[in-house]
């Protein structure tokens, strides 16, 4: 060979190139992925079980395979579809989508099919002259098209070549067809001499290794750089169910295979000795058969083999303990664990063995679940793993509902019903799809409703569905009114089903206030996913007068003490409020001017730049594990818990911000702007003004304290200085919802909820990254400021972003002038409910204030004179006023 | 006209043009200008197909044409990024598709034959933009079906056909497959221009330019540089090379790797630097000119241009650097 030549190697590719260079020694071809030599991948994929099919795949890769031969040639399979699928499948695994491919298949539509799927340049295996030179050199002028390497059968129009002669005549020809007249590069042929078993019995198979050897060393020899290769276990046939022989004698046959030439092949690791480990008298007893050394060579090889046919190598068994156990013990394990792989078969054999199937779920179900529900009762679980038992036990109920559908005997399922609903207006489902989960795998029936569900909906449906308890949920402040509205409505309509509160801003005193005095049968608040089975336990017990009454009695109590305490309190006639406003030095105080005015919009922002501004403790919080990030990692108690569901967590992100599951938008405006008649901001925009309207504390305060509003930290109009505000949205709600859809019809609420926890984060995140921005860059009033993420989520920079519905400005209508100023809804999609939720959820708007001295607060309560005053400079009726404020007005119980 | 790209490949270094979007955003084109009269009524919004404008617009399209070429760059790429009936699907233009890239490579064709007519010591070219598409066939779209496919190999194979057969009778001197993200999409636009060789007996240079979308280094679709080159040198190209997604400087390592690998020429036009906070480009023509003279020191392209964010200026500060070097060598492989 030349020497200029010697860089035209075999080059193929995944994502990651591999090169057959004469160092490489030997390229192992993993050969499980193929249905005709595995009985468990053709079982697999016949199954459509792609994951674990996949695993066997990962499995190969792991072990040392460097290309990947997938075969799916099964009468029973729909070849094509299969190759295609299962290609796919591959590609979106980098670890096993890594190493090229070989496509393995005696039909070309399969061979094509698998060639458009794969990016990489795979190896075609294989083509051969039996059907004639026109369609061997087609399909050569294909592959070389599609970009991919060739194995070459020694095979022509007279049929297999089974001694050296046919296999070099047939190779030589093949291989001056493919170079000369297709211009098929040398380098990318690879020959397949046949590998034919040995010590059959028959004379004219004495010769087959050994001519494999040599032809393989005549290929090498003679056509310049074309590769060969084989499949090693053929060689061995005649000694199946012999393992020690089999093992040896591939461990020969490759070792001299490779010594002639052979650089790659197809060979079973685990069915490989090592060579030198091989018994010096097994391994002459199997050379003397594969050089065809004596005339009796078969017949010792046979009686030998005889004698060491009942040693079994200790092999590791890598069966997992728990799987022994009896039953019971199994599924308990499965639950406890979070493990669906089993749950099936287990409980398969549970229903065998059960009289109805429905006695699967009250009886070995049921007793893994109450396993889960104490050691979560007394704290020895959490709630991410509770969600993961939910998921083993939906999919085990989902096995059996189509038996217990058949029996159709009319026999209550389930412990009793459960209506649970977002409530008309929110979007936010969080927390109500937790407890949902908590519920359903302690065997209720749970009816979700969804988001923004209207009255009418929830009572219709609790009668149809005659359920046993209601359950509302909301997050957003006019929610809290929406829930005393249900439970009005309720009453008119005379139901008399328990009700349960929950959702970040309800509270047992809202619970015990506004809605309890409403509503004839019981009103309970539950704040905690853990709680909520104990109470509905309560509620749905045969005798429950009992603890009717005592809720009953103790939110009574509630009431009249928040009431007395309520009363108190002193409040200032606003117009006294507004003459002790806080008080800011205009004439001294800095006001820097934005440096790029008017509106600013960020459509497909990379979303990955905000895995640094995460503040990670909410997130911990909406899992209902309470600590602080990093240290809740290593707390003693959550600890454990808490870093299973941060890595779970970075998982997911990490898919997020791989496969760009969610879009990340944002819009802001920068405005000139002055506070007018006290309480109100007028910003000018495109020639015109815009009113943002503040509310004032009234409650009485300590000498020298003031009562605030957001309008105080601007400058006013009278003063004569120019002073600037900004407003915005962010969003990286936008795929949640069809993510969360999946992953629910998959019965996996905890990805679903995963995936909203982590955008709600992310739009959390966005609106810190943005709020930086606006700082230190199109504001640019602070820009020597240098904070860490955790100086950052301690809000340490200068200037606050106040959002509309949160303590400083708990107006939500705020939202809708953001919406008029900034044309939110048109430009980034983010929609505005009728209660004024954000749509998707997963977004947060709000204010800029640049000003030092600007800081955040709590309103409080504020008076009906404020609400009229409100009204007015609103332009709505006072009964409108009220109802948006009503959390916030002092005497209306 | 000879198309002599080759030749002319042997004695220096050519220079390719910068991006057309960051031009034509100066005109502000307004709704009605992206439809003119001729598509005044049509049912879908217009504003933003950019390929469009070279029915609508053309004297714009030939202007940035032109200014590129004054700039000092031999080649421009025709305004077909997206001509495709995948990409026209947002438009409802599928049947478009070969009229743009037609008019495309005629005003490309008309603009450059002027400027050699003016000085035939320099010949200038027009290279058939030939986009990645807004599909993808080796990854998913849908998380939850990682087997599922928006487009297949042979609905690309299809629509890339019908650009190429456009942008060669429209006066294309030599294709150009860009920003590939996807390697199989890639392989999908060569396979059809193969087909369309074949089919008309002719013969046309092939440059392939990938992306490298990250500083993992690979390409979307997850290919290293050497598995990304290795997967498509199965087809006789002029050059290959890397552009958009990353600025000069960090796009480096990766042109060092790509050149010690390949016998076939380099090219690399890059962004004007790493998009900032807002997504703006805003390398200047001088920082960006000082990267570039890194590539040509060490010998790294024969073919150098822009991509976004990249003006006439920029392109005139490459063409000026260009000028001071000789071209890459190609490695004697076989």
């Amino acid at each position: 060979m030349p020497e200029v030549d010697c860089k035209k190697y075999l080059t193929l590719s995944g994502l990651e190139p591999l090169v057959v260079t004469p160092e490489s020694n030997f390229i192992n071809v993993g050969e499980r992925t193929n249905v005709t030599g595995s009985r468990k991948f053709l079982r697999l994929i016949k199954e459509e079980k792609f994951n674990e099919a996949l695993d066997v795949a990962r499995d190969q890769v792991e072990g040392g395979a460097q290309i990947l031969d997938v075969n799916m040639d099964e009468g029973m399979l729909d070849g094509v579809e299969a190759m295609t699928t299962f290609l796919n499948l591959i590609a979106s695994e980098p670890d096993i989508a890594r190493i090229p491919i070989m496509i393995d298949s005696s039909k070309w539509e399969i061979i094509e099919a698998g060639l458009q799927v794969v990016q990489g340049k795979c190896v075609v295996n294989s083509i051969s002259l039996k059907e004639g030179e026109e369609e061997f050199k087609r399909q050569a002028k294909l592959i070389k098209r599609y970009g991919a390497a060739v194995i070459v059968m020694a095979f022509d129009e007279k049929g297999q070549a089974d001694n050296y002669e046919r296999r070099i005549e047939i190779c030589e020809r093949s291989y001056n067809i493919l170079v000369n007249e297709v211009k098929f590069a040398p380098q990318d042929i690879i020959f397949d001499p046949n590998i034919f078993p040995v010590a059959t019995g028959m004379d004219e198979h004495r010769r087959n290794a050994l001519d494999f050897f040599e032809a393989t060393k005549w290929i090498r020899e003679n056509l310049p750089y074309a590769n060969v290769s084989g499949g090693v276990s053929n060689v061995s046939f005649s000694f199946r169910g012999n393992n020690v022989v089999r093992e040896a004698m591939h461990s020969s046959f490759l070792f001299h295979a490779i010594k002639n030439g052979m650089n790659l092949g197809i060979v079973n690791p685990t069915m490989l000795e090592v060579y030198d480990e091989i018994d010096k008298e097994l391994l002459e007893h199997v050379e003397d058969v594969l050089f065809d050394r004596r005339d009796d060579a078969t017949e010792r090889l046979l009686d030998f083999a005889e004698s060491v046919k009942g040693q079994k190598k200790t092999q590791e068994t890598a069966t997992l303990e728990w799987r022994n156990q009896p039953l019971q013990d199994r599924i308990t394990h499965a639950l406890v664990k979070g493990i669906d792989a089993f749950i099936n078969e287990d409980v398969e054999e549970a229903r065998l063995q059960a009289t109805k199937p429905i006695e699967v779920i009250e009886g070995p179900l049921m007793i893994g679940m109450n396993v889960v529900g104490d050691l979560f009762g007394s704290g020895k679980m959490f709630l991410p793993q509770v969600v993961k038992s939910a998921r083993v036990m939906k999919k085990a109920v989902a096995y059996l509902q189509p038996f217990i559908e058949a029996e159709k005997d009319g026999k209550q399922a389930f412990a009793g019903k459960i209506l649970m609903a977002t409530v008309k207006g929110d979007v936010h489902d969080i927390g109500k799809n937790i407890v949902s989960v908590v519920l359903g795998c302690n065997n209720y029936e749970i009816v979700d409703l969804g988001v923004m569900v209207p009255p009418e909906k929830i009572i219709e449906t609790a009668k149809a569905e005659n359920v046993d308890i209601i359950g509302l949920s909301g997050l957003i402040t006019p929610s809290l009114d929406e829930m005393v509205y249900v439970s009005k409505a309720m009453e008119k309509e005379n139901l008399n089903i328990p009700l349960i509160i929950g959702g970040a801003t309800t509270s047992r005193a809202h619970s015990a206030v506004k809605i309890a005095p409403h509503y004839s049968n019981t009103v309970v608040h539950i704040n905690d996913a853990s709680r909520a089975v104990t109470v509905v336990g309560n509620l749905l017990q045969k005798d429950n007068q009992v603890y009717k009454d005592q809720i009953r009695d103790e939110y009574d109590q509630f009431r009249e003490q928040f009431l007395k305490r309520g009363k108190k309190k002193e409040y200032l006639p606003l117009a006294e409020a507004r003459k002790n406003k806080f008080k800011i030095d205009w004439e001294t105080t800095e006001i820097i001017a934005p440096e790029q005015l008017g509106i600013h919009v960020l459509e497909d922002f990379d979303i990955t730049k905000l895995e640094a501004y995460i503040d990670w403790s909410p997130f911990f919080r909406s899992w209902d594990l309470h600590g602080r990030y990093p240290n809740i990692l290593k707390d003693e108690i959550v600890g454990e818990q808490a870093t299973e569901l941060f890595d779970d967590a970075q998982e997911m992100l990490k898919r997020i911000f791989d496969d760009r599951l969610l879009k990340a938008k944002a819009i802001f405006g920068l405005f000139p702007a002055n506070t007018i008649d006290d309480d109100d901001i007028e910003i000018e925009l495109n020639g015109t003004t815009k009113k943002f309207l503040t509310l004032r504390q009234q409650s009485k305060k300590a000498q020298g304290k003031p009562n605030i509003a957001l309008a105080d930290f601007v400058a006013p109009k009278s003063t004569g200085k120019q002073d600037y505000l900004g407003c915005f949205c962010v969003t990286t709600g936008f795929g949640t919802q069809e993510i969360a859809a999946q992953y629910e019809k998959d019965n996996d609420d905890y990805n679903a909820i995963m995936i909203k926890a982590l955008a709600d984060r992310l739009a959390e995140a966005f609106a810190e990254y943005l709020h930086k921005e606006v700082r230190t860059n199109y504001w640019n009033y602070a820009k020597n400021e240098e904070l860490s993420n955790e100086e950052l989520i301690k809000e340490a920079y200068k200037g606050i972003r106040p959002a509309p519905g949160y303590p400083a400005c708990p107006d939500h209508l705020e939202k809708e002038t953001i919406w008029d100023v900034l044309k939110v809804e048109q430009t980034i999609g983010v929609k505005l409910t009728d209660n004024l939720a954000m749509w998707p959820s997963a977004s947060v708007s709000g204010y800029y204030f640049a000003n030092a001295e600007a800081r955040y607060f709590g309103l409080g309560k504020i008076t009906d004179d404020q609400v009229k005053d409100y009204s007015e400079r609103r332009e709505i009726t006072l009964e409108e006023a009220q109802k948006w404020l009503n959390p916030n007005i002092v005497n209306e119980a | 006209m000879p198309n002599n790209i080759s030749t002319e490949l042997q004695k220096r270094i050519l220079v390719l043009d910068g991006a057309m979007g960051t031009m034509l955003q100066a005109y502000n084109f307004t709704e009605a200008d992206f439809r003119g009269e001729r598509f005044k009524d049509y049912p879908t919004p217009l504003k933003g197909n950019n390929d469009l404008l070279s029915i609508t617009q053309p004297q714009a399209i030939a202007e940035v044409h032109a200014k590129y070429f004054e700039a000092g760059a031999d080649i421009v790429e025709t305004n077909t990024f997206s001509g495709t009936t995948i990409a026209m699907a947002d438009y409802n233009m599928e049947d478009l598709v070969y009229e743009l890239n037609f008019e495309s490579a005629k005003i490309a064709r008309q603009v450059a034959d002027e400027f050699t007519a003016k000085n035939p010591e320099k010949p200038r070219f027009v290279a058939g933009s030939i986009g990645p598409t807004n599909r993808t066939a080796s990854l998913s779209p849908d998380v939850n079906r990682p087997e599922y496919r928006a487009i297949t190999f042979n609905e690309l194979r299809i629509a890339y056909k019908q650009q190429v057969e456009a942008l060669i009778d429209g006066g294309a001197d030599v294709l150009l497959v860009e920003t590939v993200f996807d390697t199989l999409n890639a392989k999908a636009a060569l396979f059809a221009i193969e087909e369309v060789k074949e089919e008309r007996q002719i013969d046309i240079p092939i440059m392939v330019s990938g992306t490298i979308t990250d500083a993992s280094g690979r390409t979307l679709s997850g290919q290293t540089v050497e598995a990304f080159l290795t997967s498509i040198s199965h087809i006789p190209l002029m050059s290959v090379g890397f552009n958009c997604a990353l600025g000069a400087k960090q796009l480096k390592p990766y042109l060092q790797r790509l050149s010690n690998e390949t016998e076939f020429y380099t090219s690399a036009h890059p962004n004007a630097g790493l998009p900032n906070a807002f997504g703006e480009y805003d390398e200047s023509p001088e920082e960006m000119q000082a990267h570039i003279e890194g590539y040509l020191k060490d010998g790294l392209v024969n073919i150098i241009g822009g991509c976004c964010g990249t003006t006439p200026d920029h392109i005139k500060a490459i063409a000026d650097a260009a000028q001071k070097y000789q071209p890459r060598l190609i490695q004697e492989i076989a």
